[in-house]
């Protein structure tokens, strides 16, 4: 079947249109609104964004794998982002990730089978004064302890159910 | 004589809905725009240039120098902030987005007044989606009152401001990589010259500010240049936010004027390391930023005061490191952070980062020979100074400051066959 963008989402982008002087610049946050619809970016979804904006499919390609926040393959429902870096990293991030690993049973990059969590380690995500933290897709969560972890783990599986 | 902590910045501390514009306008918001409006553009610039504020993102470039390089003319011109905060350490950006979002509006639109700039856009990093969906909003609220878009407050100036995210790449918050990823394609920077100001985004020409930095300058024009300029030191105007993460006890946000003695802001701000530990070190402004030892600390937060000590101000947000923290892995962790964020453009940047990564690593874990410390060192010499934007020379500095201050703790690993610390 032929791809297509919602009703919604097409008047998202034609809006998003207007809020720059070239059509090109709408790449990233229309590659955003491709992925909420579709949940990850396929060839045949990115030239579906090439087509709406008027790009080669290839520069389209070549700047939705620049940045890691396109996912290129699915990802859980909900998408647990530890930050293991220095500050982090400090106040146990390691930890963190290991009892996530063990609770969740997969590694890190993986995803539980029955499609729920996708665990990944990602870069700084600013929030060192409140370290260590993770993003639960798009929602952060600081101060954690593996306690919390445990917990978070528990209730977004009832809410995923 | 200590300097007690200032709140011009950090004022949603105490005053209640500043991210609401009737909150804001309870506590003075917008008066600074007003004042603005009626003064001469070049008037302006001369305050901010004035109240010497040097760029909040790290590089402390003097603000009211670079609004000044935007030759006059006509058409398009931008105001483009940076709010791509992912240096790690750093965590200053984020707070002032989300507590004082109708502040950076207004210090937008004083820019606008001042340079003759027709749209702005606030790049933020993807990470920020939800602190992004509130700036919205407030963009939204300040559109309907008139500060923002056609004729702002009757007075004949245009300018609206547009949120745009990035997608998860540290490369992105150097300036004309950000352009890159603002104009849709790979944040890889560009060759200057041109300049932003000359040539930055849509070949316009272009005012690059952080978030920090735009959030001053309602402050700057409310007090006066000269006054925000004298509560810094000199060559350092006015306030900052500064940030203590790491093993510190009171870990967070804290806003000092410039010059605040860094020893002073761990020990008494921060309230030292919990139980009693040794300091090992502190990376004093994010990643990039070369690591000193506990007899280097006792220095002004300026940015001249830390190159006095072989280091920078970056930031200003502190990483403190106890005493029985192996630097190995610390250092592991910021080589793995720029091997990862290389955007790949320079052979020395792309090639370099990856083998200081896995030469750390290889020490770190074993099967290292004692030859890869000093070769650890030559890559990172060879990195600095051979590459189109800093990301190189951010990640060079710190290895060689890691070696070369904690040599021994390398050469302990290469002779244990790995971390003693996880031997046990």
């Amino acid at each position: 079947m032929q791809l297509a963008f919602s009703a919604d989402n097409e008047a998202r982008i034609s809006r998003l249109l207007a809020d720059y002087p070239d059509p090109k610049a709408c790449l990233l946050p229309a590659l955003y609104i491709a992925q909420e619809q579709f949940g990850y970016l396929t060839h045949e979804v990115m030239e579906l964004v090439a087509e709406r904006i008027g790009l080669p499919a290839g520069e389209v390609l070549s700047t939705a794998t620049f940045y890691t926040m396109y996912k290129k393959r699915p990802t859980g429902k909900y998408h647990i982002q530890v930050c293991g870096n220095v500050s982090c990293f400090l106040k146990g991030s390691d930890r963190l990730l290991s009892v996530l690993e063990k609770a969740l049973g997969i590694r890190d990059g993986e995803t539980t089978e029955d499609g729920l969590f996708t665990v990944t380690t990602v870069q700084c995500l600013a929030a060192c004064g409140t370290a260590p933290a993770l993003q639960v897709n798009d929602t952060y969560y600081e101060e954690m302890t593996p306690e919390k972890v445990v917990d978070l783990v528990k209730r977004l599986r009832e809410e995923g159910k | 004589m200590s300097i007690g902590p200032t709140n011009l910045l950090l004022r949603w501390r105490e005053k209640r809905d500043l991210d609401k514009i009737e909150g804001y306008k309870l506590h003075g918001g917008f008066r600074s725009l007003r004042k603005a409006l009626i003064m001469k553009p070049a008037d302006i610039i001369a305050e901010v240039k004035k109240a010497n504020i040097r760029g909040r993102g790290g590089a402390g470039f003097p603000a009211g120098v670079k609004w000044g390089f935007v030759p006059p003319g006509d058409g398009s011109r931008y105001l483009v902030i940076n709010a791509d905060e992912g240096e790690p350490g750093t965590f200053k950006d984020r707070a002032l987005l989300a507590e004082d979002p109708f502040r950076i509006i207004e210090g937008a639109a004083i820019a606008a007044r001042a340079v003759g700039l027709t749209a702005g856009y606030v790049y933020m990093r993807g990470e920020f989606l939800e602190i992004a969906q509130k700036f919205e909003r407030a963009i939204a609220d300040a559109r309907k009152g008139g500060y923002l878009g056609k004729n702002i407050l009757g007075s004949g100036l245009s300018f609206d401001l547009f949120v745009h995210l990035g997608a998860g790449a540290y490369i992105c918050g150097e300036e004309t990589a950000l352009l890159e990823s603002l104009e849709g394609k790979p944040g890889r920077p560009r060759l200057k010259p041109p300049f932003p100001a000359v040539k930055g985004a849509f070949a316009r020409p272009t005012v690059i500010n952080n978030v920090e930095t735009i959030a001053a300058v309602p402050v700057v024009l409310e007090m006066g240049g000269d006054a925000f300029c004298n509560l810094g030191v000199p060559g350092d105007g006015g306030v900052k936010l500064f940030g203590l993460s790491g093993h510190v006890n009171r870990p967070g946000l804290y806003e000092f004027p410039m010059g605040k003695n860094l020893k002073e802001f761990i020990y008494e701000d921060g309230g030292g390391l919990p139980d009693g530990k040794a300091l090992k070190g502190v990376i004093p402004g994010g990643s990039s930023t070369p690591i000193l030892k506990p007899d280097e600390i006792d220095v002004p937060m300026a940015f001249d005061g830390l190159k006095n000590v072989g280091s920078m101000l970056g930031t200003g947000c502190a990483t403190v490191i106890a005493e029985g923290t192996c630097m190995v892995q610390v250092a592991l962790r910021v080589a793995r952070f720029y091997a990862h964020e290389s955007c790949g453009q320079c052979t020395p940047c792309r090639e370099g980062c990856a083998w200081m990564a896995s030469t750390i690593e290889r020490i770190e874990k074993g099967g290292a020979g004692m030859g890869e410390i000093d070769l650890l060192l030559d890559i990172a010499r060879n990195i600095k100074g051979r590459t189109i934007c800093p990301l190189g020379e951010a990640a060079a500095m710190p290895i060689e400051a890691f070696v070369v201050k904690f040599r021994e703790e390398f050469e302990a690993h290469i002779r244990a066959g790995g971390c003693p610390s996880l031997a046990g």
